[in-house]
């Protein structure tokens, strides 16, 4: 653990400006309904994409994650999820190991790009997703795998 | 209240790139106090930017979203002087706003 440490100081920079085609106009920002509970307790990506109402999800290589092949602190891992598929209304950031899958839900405008970051915890090493959900209801996704040496979560 | 969050926003031709850090706790829920009681969850649930007073993303977080929070966005067709204004609300309820000039 040490040594894989010592070795592998270098960590992914959130490459943030990946410029995204003309995005849908209209959409329902303020859905008034507040926090989606439902969602950010769904235990996988499935339950959370339900809990959503969006629909089954395919891996497409129009949606990029970036992040540190290996966090060494669990408790601040930067993500970043990014789509250049037009129409992306939503991006998700979830982490498959984590206690509640969905970290954070970004609701797009037509003013934004669709390439957001942020920083989450992870509970141990495991696959995290960027899901982008597009205006007409498909759901894309893409993967990364995210070691952690020391966890970010209970303690 | 919580501290200030410093806000950045940057104008790079038609992009501006908004980096944002918040002050909060972001207590998960899931852990426990030298007493082994629960620490009940503490994190901010919603974050919404605007463009001069124009919403253009809205964020929902669970508490897997790290203490002290980062968040980077790039917004279309701000200019220099422009404000964009940050606000979150935790699940206590409590909210900031704050707000920065585009440089």
């Amino acid at each position: 653990m040490q040594t894989r440490r010592d070795l592998l100081s270098h960590s992914a920079r959130v490459a943030g400006l990946l410029a995204a085609a003309g995005l849908l106009p209209s959409l329902a920002l303020a859905q008034g309904g507040g926090w989606n509970k439902a969602a950010f307790d769904a235990k996988t990506l499935a339950e959370a994409l339900k809990a959503l109402g969006a629909g089954a999800p395919a891996e497409s290589k129009d949606v990029t994650i970036t992040g540190p092949d290996i966090a060494e602190n669990g408790a601040v891992v930067p993500i970043g999820a990014a789509t250049t598929a037009p129409g992306a209304r939503r991006l998700l950031v979830l982490v498959e190991k984590n206690p509640s899958a969905l970290a954070a839900m970004f609701e797009l405008s037509d003013a934004v790009e669709a390439s957001v970051s942020t920083r989450v915890k992870m509970g141990q090493s495991s696959n995290v997703y960027a899901v982008a959900v597009m205006g007409d209801g498909k759901v894309l996704y893409a993967q990364k795998e995210v070691k952690v040496t020391l966890g970010g979560c209970g303690g | 209240m919580a501290d200030p969050m410093r806000i950045r926003a940057q104008a790079a031709g038609d992009k501006t790139t908004v980096r944002v850090l918040m002050s909060h706790e972001m207590e998960t829920g899931q852990r426990k106090d030298a007493a082994g009681k629960t620490i009940p969850a503490w994190f901010i649930q919603e974050v919404t930017a605007q463009h001069n007073g124009k919403t253009v993303l809205t964020a929902q977080w669970g508490p897997a979203v790290s203490k002290n929070p980062f968040m980077q966005f790039v917004v279309r067709g701000a200019k220099a002087g422009d404000k964009i204004s940050v606000t979150w609300v935790d699940n206590r309820g409590e909210k900031r706003t704050d707000e920065a000039t585009v440089a």
